[in-house]
């Protein structure tokens, strides 16, 4: 079976910086990877790279087996930003209709195939019982889910989810998560999600991809979230702090966690 | 008193004014509904503006007005469709090649005299003064862009209200604000013959910018949109016809009262927030 992800020796080169070298990872169809690192590491742009948004300058990533930019249609999205929507009096419901087969010619219509294709995306994300209401008036969190929503429109292959915990208080963080992983139950989609926090998807995810100067670390959280191996991608002194039920990778220098620093 | 109203239309100046009015804010309500979304309001309004260079410059070329118009907002809006998202919409760049346009359009002026009568005319609208031709020439060209914008009009929809998302399905966001800015270019060029170049803002943005504050929905805001800009310029005609005041003012007044009511409305009966 194709990966969903493939990933050899991948550098991205932007604004002649370079912002990420020598990554190599295999993504497996099904899988949930939280995706994790330090602001500015370069967690966006791998999800715009893989989704021909900025482009590789050595290395090789295929998606399904395809480059970048070929398999769009089975890949549902979620920016980590919504701004230029924030303001409008369309409804959520609107928005997701517009999203559906947005790629298509011709004029928006909404077909019943459409409107049922928009009210189950909404049932799944759990944004239905606001999905009239104008999105500017949405709580963040709302607004979150309708994204999300607006995400698993196309019955996506693979969703990647740009920060979604971001703006969500600690309960609605893990009704979200608990509600991804259903769905991937359900449909069997591929789970590429970025956060900063380990702790809500630990039940969860797969895999945890860490992304920290420049480089990147693929494996289990066993495996990946060790003093060691963060020490060696940070390139400082790092630590990892494990609980029954939490864990906090702490920079030895200066005692914050990771997760403090970014919340 | 009605049979008085109705009489007006036994003149053909009225009769046409209603006709190239009613294209004008047609087209300008769906383009400016696009507008509105895509946040490209200044952009709209100097395009409207840039007109004005277009048609003196059309008087020094030997070519009409409405023909200079239409010829340079089409190519400002292209241009600026290709310059890319980020720099249409911003206000130092609309702002820069706009002045630069309207001095340019100073120049025409003082270079060809005779043309100082017309100015007012293109700049607060003769809408009494259409001819049969412009008015042939106003229902093809509305019909050309309205046929075009359906051809495109659920990509355009998409990538308005999330931009990276539409890219990341393979949509080139600069071939289709390149299209749509030509389109624009076309209303707002329609709209100056009914308002004049310094009112466009008020039938393309105005009625769609009213419905957007409202409308939940794609299609109810593009015909909320229509109507009031029918509305508009209907009794704006209507009533000029009556009092002999200019059709500009009736319609901007009427437009603007609606928005007020619009906003106290949304602020104060349905709550919604700006
Ligand atoms: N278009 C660009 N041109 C130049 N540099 C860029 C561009 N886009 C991003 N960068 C740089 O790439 C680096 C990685 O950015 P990215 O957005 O991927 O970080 P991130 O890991 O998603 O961070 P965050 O946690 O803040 O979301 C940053 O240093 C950023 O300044
Ligand atoms: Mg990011």
């Amino acid at each position: 079976m194709t990966p969903a992800l493939s990933i050899r020796d991948l550098g991205i080169r932007m604004g002649g910086r370079q912002i990420l070298h020598g990554v190599s990872a295999e993504i497996h169809e099904g899988e949930f990877i939280g995706i994790f690192g330090p602001n500015g590491a370069g967690k966006t742009t791998l999800l715009r790279a893989l989704l021909g948004l900025c482009p590789i300058s050595c290395g090789e990533l295929l998606v399904f087996g395809k480059s970048p930019g070929k398999a769009n249609h089975s890949i549902g999205y979620m920016p980590q930003r919504g701004d230029s929507i924030e303001g409008t009096a369309l409804s959520a419901r609107s928005l997701v209709s517009a999203v559906r087969r947005g790629e298509s010619w011709g004029i928006p219509w909404p077909s019943s195939a459409s409107r049922n294709d928009v009210a189950l995306a909404l049932e799944l994300a759990g944004a239905s019982s606001y999905a009239d209401r104008p999105f500017s008036v949405l709580s963040p969190g709302e607004k979150t889910r309708v994204m999300l929503a607006q995400s698993l429109i196309d019955k996506p292959r693979l969703v990647v989810l740009d920060e979604p915990l971001a703006s969500l208080d600690p309960k609605n963080q893990m009704l979200l998560v608990e509600h991804i992983e259903k769905l991937r139950k359900e449909t069997g989609t591929t789970v590429l999600f970025i956060a900063h926090d380990i702790n809500p998807l630990l039940g969860v995810m797969d895999r945890v991809l860490f992304i920290a100067g420049g480089g990147a670390a693929l494996g289990t959280v066993d495996e990946v979230i060790t003093a060691p191996s963060l020490t060696r991608l940070y390139g400082m002194e790092m630590d990892v702090i494990k609980t029954d039920k939490h864990v906090f990778i702490v920079s030895s220098e200066s005692n914050v966690t990771e997760a403090a620093c970014h919340a | 008193m009605l049979d008085q109203l109705l009489s007006n239309f036994s003149y053909d100046f009225v009769r046409n004014a209603f006709f190239a009015g009613s294209i004008a804010a047609i087209l300008g309500a769906v383009v400016g509904y696009f507008v509105i979304i895509r946040n490209v309001g200044f952009a709209a309004h100097a395009l409207a503006h840039i007109g004005f260079t277009g048609a003196t410059g059309a008087a020094l070329f030997g070519l009409s007005s409405l023909q200079g118009m239409l010829l340079i907002s089409c190519v400002a809006g292209a241009l600026m469709g290709v310059s890319g998202n980020k720099l249409h919409r911003s206000e130092l760049a609309v702002g820069m090649v706009l002045s630069f346009a309207l001095g340019v359009g100073t120049l025409f002026l003082a270079l060809y005299k005779g043309f100082a009568g017309q100015a007012t005319s293109i700049l607060f609208g003769n809408i009494f003064g259409v001819s049969h031709s412009q008015i042939v020439a106003t229902l093809v060209l509305a019909i050309l862009s309205l046929v075009a914008l359906a051809l495109f009009s659920k990509r355009l929809l998409f990538a308005s209200l999330l931009p990276e998302l539409a890219e990341s399905r393979g949509i080139s966001l600069t071939g289709l604000s390149s299209a749509f800015m030509v389109i624009l270019g076309i209303a707002v060029t329609l709209a100056s013959q009914v308002v004049g170049i310094l009112l466009v803002f008020t039938l393309v943005i105005g009625p769609a910018g009213i419905a957007a504050r409202f409308c939940r929905g794609f299609w109810s805001s593009i015909l909320i949109s229509i109507l009031i800009g029918l509305f508009s310029v209907w009794t704006g005609i209507l009533l000029a016809c009556v009092t002999n005041w200019p059709p500009s003012f009736w319609i901007t007044a009427i437009i603007f009262t609606l928005y007020l009511i619009g906003e106290t409305l949304a602020r104060y009966v349905f709550r919604l927030e700006r």
